[in-house]
């Protein structure tokens, strides 16, 4: 079977619960691009997900309630196993967000990393919260996360979409 | 999460995407997709299914390298046992969201328009 077309799928979805201004998704002509400047095995590579990733037994980076939601990081040496995702916003019918791997590959990155398929991982990875505002994304949240990567001298970006 | 890797590429940082959702991802438009079938929540592949996830994102690596363009998409070579999800997510038989997290959203998307309003955000 082909994929969900979901743009199609949620404009439906949200008109027949009453809202009538269907949600106008990101869109553009031209792509950029970056060639890659160096092999795999000599890149570090930075990480960056829409999971809401928090630690066990500690606060939640990000309030609830905090309407900004601002970008946040997690020291990238943190056990899986103390790592979860707080998102409420995936398929919670057909599948779960309990083996982190499945959408955050850390334990893959630096099974990669050991065999020297990549250089190494950034020190830290990266939190955006899919925001209502595109504008905020692009204007407060991207700029953020590439100065984290630009810190950690990242040669490369993974993102992880959830 | 497309937005964020058209940022860091347009600022020298080669980037690869792993989702789930090909249509969107590909409506924005990013330069490298490793686009993966599966329900919303699994981009790098079936959960507990440690030999899939690291060929998975395996193949998404290579694509930073391979990838001759900026648009380029890459299917992960995999199946969902069952594809009935498909039909029924965003169904009011599997609604996305349940009702707290329905209120929740609800409760910071007026949040962000006050705070917008106020001139903070």
């Amino acid at each position: 079977m082909s994929h969900v077309r979901y743009i199609d799928k949620t404009r439906e979805y949200y008109r027949a619960q009453g809202y009538t201004t269907p949600y106008r998704w990101a869109h553009f002509d031209d792509i950029p691009f970056t060639p890659l400047a160096r092999p795999l095995a000599e890149c570090r590579v930075g990480l960056v997900t829409t999971s809401e990733m928090a630690i066990r037994d500690t606060p939640p980076p990000v309030p609830d309630d905090d309407p900004l939601r601002d970008p946040y990081w997690l020291p990238s040496d943190t056990p899986v196993g103390r790592l979860y995702s707080r998102k409420t916003a995936y398929d919670r019918f057909a599948t779960t967000l309990d083996d982190v791997d499945a959408y955050l590959p850390l334990t893959r990155l630096h099974e990669l990393v050991a065999e020297g398929r990549i250089g190494s991982l950034a020190p830290r990875f990266a939190m955006a919260f899919s925001q209502y505002s595109q504008r905020k994304t692009l204007t407060v949240d991207a700029p953020r996360i590439l100065s984290w990567l630009r810190e950690d001298r990242v040669d490369v970006a993974v993102l992880t979409a959830v | 999460m497309s937005l964020v890797a058209r940022h860091l590429e347009e600022h020298g940082i080669p980037t690869v995407v792993f989702g789930c959702a090909r249509d969107i991802v590909e409506h924005c438009g990013v330069p490298r997709f490793l686009f993966c079938d599966f329900p919303l929540g699994s981009p790098c592949g079936k959960p507990f299914d440690a030999v899939m996830q690291r060929d998975i994102v395996a193949r998404g690596l290579d694509l930073l390298a391979s990838a001759p363009a900026p648009g380029t998409t890459v299917r992960a070579p995999y199946e969902w046992d069952e594809d009935t999800w498909k039909e029924k997510c965003f169904t009011e038989e599997r609604p996305f969201l349940d009702e707290e997290a329905t209120a929740r959203w609800l409760e910071r998307k007026q949040a962000y328009r006050d705070v917008k309003a106020a001139g903070t955000a």
